[in-house]
């Protein structure tokens, strides 16, 4: 029954050597992280070459396989019910990445409802650390400061990567494009503020010093949860610039552009972590 | 079930690759096996890792019974074959074999056996779909945990702080993971569990839009077949808890290499926190390891006792409500770390819970094979061991809820016993019931019914001398993951070691069966069980053909 002619719209793939090559790409990349940090099979500590070399394989997939997507997708095989399951795909992918941030907040809001339980701690230093909000030689940054100009350009950005969206939707390149540059430009600025006051917080010793020595998770958990969200901030600039070439090449059109909609999917997920970061980490226990 | 051509509207450009018309024809061997974007060559794939893994898996627990035959130390100290080997030296060699047991049969042997393995061969059969959703990213999949198992292969070679290895157990709590093994092995392990988390979340997305996506005409949900329902709900419960371990242990990795403290009780960090995450990723993480096994033996009982499966849709949602509940009792794994009475006294009553759907698909069981014209065939024995076997690990289970019974029992041998039942007992049979009840469709060749039948016997006997006397062993207060004891425990431990005996001797006519069956070649035929088997594989070719359903079957007929 199953020969004879295809007769549904799904994509079946030719054999790719993506994924072996990314996924020894993986593994001497954790390979390398070891031996970079720990020295390991006789590569003395430091050694960095090993987790350059995992990189660059990483990254030599990550182009080789997605210039394979948007090869197939030019030749018409990404069909509608296709389509229907990339879009199950990344609202799928999306979750497990809020999930992700679900540990990280867990870890706050640990800390931060629960400071207290930390004064019955058997270490003396510890005990008197965390009787006060923030906890002892941490300095917790004005919300209203910078973050919030962090908070006005990812909530400006959202609206840029929408207004390309419309603008792609009614055959309007031109205004797509500008949408879209404005957008990278808004992700751009972001982590530049951002990195801005990393090298303040660092540098004037905010969170970690002397006194803070038995506060030190504070700080840790800062740096985890907006440096995760930092991350996804450059990942979705990178997603929405290859966009904006994509979308300068001609391969867009107002019926079909759903590798757009997935990077715009991904950045209102990336705006959104941060409005929960600025509500609580900023400005819930912003402390006295 | 009825198969007629789909009147669908086509809007794809087939043309253009002309290579899919025809349905046999398959690439080279190396772009067939390392490249493959085909869902039952990615399962034989999977299923040949989770062979070799549980062997590997399987000798590290002899080691663990062959020091435990006696009281004093045989194995891991001086002069011992293992000493003049330079492997698991010391008493930290046998910390180090636990550990690696534990992860191997889990995440190397289980997983991969049952959603990489028989997930990807029978998922796509199943709901009549020509492969799955992203043939690439399952391939990817694939090769990320069979990157993992070589990071965690390579550990115990490599320095961990206390000696070669990573002996913390699979729950890798701080501070033993931070500052008790200092070295690089338990980055590796790390690295190990984020390459297969990674592997899993790809995979499930994978399952979960296959099924969303791909089901045949006149499939609908409540028309799946409950095996596809199973891997549908694992697929969720690892989608949701594997991205929580991932971020527990990379707060692991920074304490470990860049001075972090979130689990540093010194800088304000606490060790509890990790075992909430870990654990609220590690309660699904068994239900995940469960829930594809309960799909099987449905589809077994049914086939053999020629009848429907007893209360369709409340087995489907039983297991849904399964899953639910497993995201919300995971602190029951830690009622002795300090754990409020409140909090203990929520969870003991949530997991006792869980026995009520659990009870929904025993009985449904028995129910299905009550009247039925029952064949006692190598899988029936094998699912009807798993019922049985499964509901003593359960029914442990439910006194281990009690937040009171397990101030005693918490990581004593009961415990080792319980989850033994349910795993060892429970997930694995269920994977050789499946391994037996598909091998004629998967391989295309007949397997001895006597080699099954000696197999399931010897083996059923085996894992039962291992594992009961164990639960005499935990009740007389026998710590786990101790490398000696008193001389009073030596008799049941005895006894216990004795039984790997047996289970080796089992499963060696597995590998007999296996051998025999690729020797003579007997060819198989599309259904070989008759009336009872009606889900989609069964009106295919043994084997199917590389590309099936190129003309999507329509279902009309209720046919679970």
């Amino acid at each position: 029954m199953a020969h004879g002619a295809v007769r549904h719209d799904y994509h079946l793939l030719n054999p790719s050597p993506w994924p072996l090559i990314g996924s020894i790409g993986g593994l001497v990349m954790a390979i390398g992280f070891v031996v970079w940090k720990k020295g390991l099979f006789g590569l003395d500590a430091g050694t960095w070459w090993v987790l350059a070399l995992g990189a660059a394989l990483v990254a030599y997939t990550m182009l080789g396989w997605w210039r394979d997507v948007i090869k197939e997708s030019r030749k018409g095989e990404h069909t509608p019910v296709v389509q229907i399951g990339l879009r199950y795909g990344m609202i799928l992918f999306i979750a497990s990445e809020i999930m992700f941030f679900a540990a990280f907040f867990w870890m706050f809001f640990e800390m931060a409802l629960f400071p207290e339980v930390r004064t019955f701690s058997p270490i003396e230093e510890v005990r008197t650390a965390w009787e006060t909000w923030p906890p002892a030689g941490v300095e917790t940054l004005d919300p209203f400061h910078l973050p919030l100009v962090n908070t006005l350009t990812l909530l400006l950005s959202g609206t840029t990567v929408t207004w390309a969206h419309h603008a792609l939707q009614v055959g309007n390149r031109k205004a797509a494009r500008m949408g879209l540059i404005l957008t990278v430009i808004l992700g751009v600025l972001f982590t530049s503020i951002q990195a801005y006051e990393y090298m303040e917080i660092l540098h004037e010793n905010l969170f970690f010093n002397d006194e803070a020595a038995a506060s030190k998770l504070y700080g840790s958990i800062f740096f985890m949860a907006t440096g995760f969200h930092g991350f996804h901030v450059l990942v979705g600039t990178i997603f929405l610039a290859v966009c904006l070439l994509r979308l300068m090449a001609g391969q867009f059109t107002p019926q079909k552009h759903f590798g757009f909609e997935a990077a715009a999917w991904y950045w209102h997920f990336v705006d959104v972590v941060w409005l929960f970061l600025f509500a609580f980490i900023y400005v819930a226990f912003q402390g006295g | 079930m009825a198969t007629t051509p789909a009147a669908r509207e086509y809007s794809g450009t087939h043309d253009t690759h002309p290579e899919h018309a025809d349905s046999d024809h398959k690439p080279g061997f190396f772009a067939r096996w390392f490249f493959s974007t085909n869902h039952k060559d990615i399962g034989t794939l999977y299923l040949i890792l989770a062979i070799v893994a549980g062997t590997v898996g399987g000798i590290l627990s002899g080691l663990i019974r062959w020091e435990l035959y006696e009281p004093g130390l045989q194995v891991f100290t001086e002069g011992s074959l293992l000493d003049r080997l330079g492997v698991f030296e010391g008493k930290h060699g046998y910390n180090v074999v636990v550990t690696a047991h534990a992860l191997i049969m889990i995440f190397f042997t289980v997983m991969p056996a049952m959603i990489g393995g028989f997930g990807n061969w029978f998922v796509p059969l199943m709901i009549g779909a020509p492969d799955m959703a992203f043939p690439r990213m399952n391939n990817v999949s694939f090769w990320l945990t069979a990157a993992a198992f070589v990071l965690l292969m390579i550990t115990p070679f490599v320095d961990g702080g206390q000696g070669l290895g990573a002996g913390t157990g699979w729950t890798i709590y701080p501070p033993l993971s931070t500052s008790g093994h200092a070295g690089p092995a338990m980055d590796l392990v790390i690295f190990s569990l984020h390459l297969a988390g990674a592997a899993s979340i790809l995979g499930a997305i994978n399952f979960i839009t296959t099924i969303f996506n791909m089901r045949a005409p006149g499939m609908t949900l409540h028309r799946m077949p409950l095996f596809a329902w199973s891997v549908l709900i694992t697929s969720f419960l690892l989608l949701l808890s594997l991205p929580v371990l991932a971020g527990a242990i990379t707060m692991l990795l920074t304490d470990r290499n860049f001075g972090t403290a979130f689990f540093n009780p010194g800088a304000g960090g606490d060790p509890v926190m990790f075992q909430h995450l870990f654990w609220f990723f590690g309660h699904p993480e068994v239900y995940i390891m469960i829930l594809p096994g309960f799909g099987m033996v449905s589809h077994i009982v049914a086939t053999f006792s020629k009848k429907p499966v007893f209360g369709y849709l409340a087995m489907a949602y039983a297991m849904v409500a399964i899953g639910f509940i497993g995201f919300v009792v995971w602190a029951h794994h830690m009622y002795t770390d300090g754990t409020p009475i409140n909090m203990r006294a929520y969870f003991v009553a949530a997991t006792m819970i869980i026995a009520v759907p659990t009870g929904v698909k025993i009985f449904s069981w028995i129910a299905t094979m009550w009247g039925g014209s029952i064949e006692f065939k190598v899988p029936m024995l094998w699912a009807m061991g798993f019922i049985f076997l499964f509901t003593i690990g359960g029914v442990t289970g439910v006194v281990l809820a009690n937040a009171g019974m397990d101030y005693t029992f918490h990581d004593t041998y009961y415990v080792v016993a319980h989850f033994h039942y349910v795993l060892s007992l429970g997930a694995i049979y269920s994977i050789f019931a499946g391994f037996y009840y598909w091998f004629e469709k998967m391989f295309g060749v007949k397997y001895n019914e006597i080699l099954g039948l000696i197999h399931f016997w010897i083996f059923f006997i085996g894992v039962n001398v291992i594992f009961f006397p164990q639960h005499f062993l935990g009740m007389q207060g026998m710590p786990r993951r101790y490398v000696d004891y008193p001389d009073a425990f030596a008799f049941w431990n005895q006894v216990s070691s004795i039984g790997y005996f047996i289970m080796v001797a089992g499963l060696a006519f597995f590998f007999i069966m296996l051998a025999e069956a690729a020797i003579r070649r007997r060819k198989g035929v599309p259904n070989p069980w008759g009336i009872g088997a009606t889900t989609l594989e069964w009106t295919l070719p043994s084997p199917p053909p590389f590309h099936q359903f190129n003309d999507p079957p329509v279902v009309r007929a209720e046919g679970h």
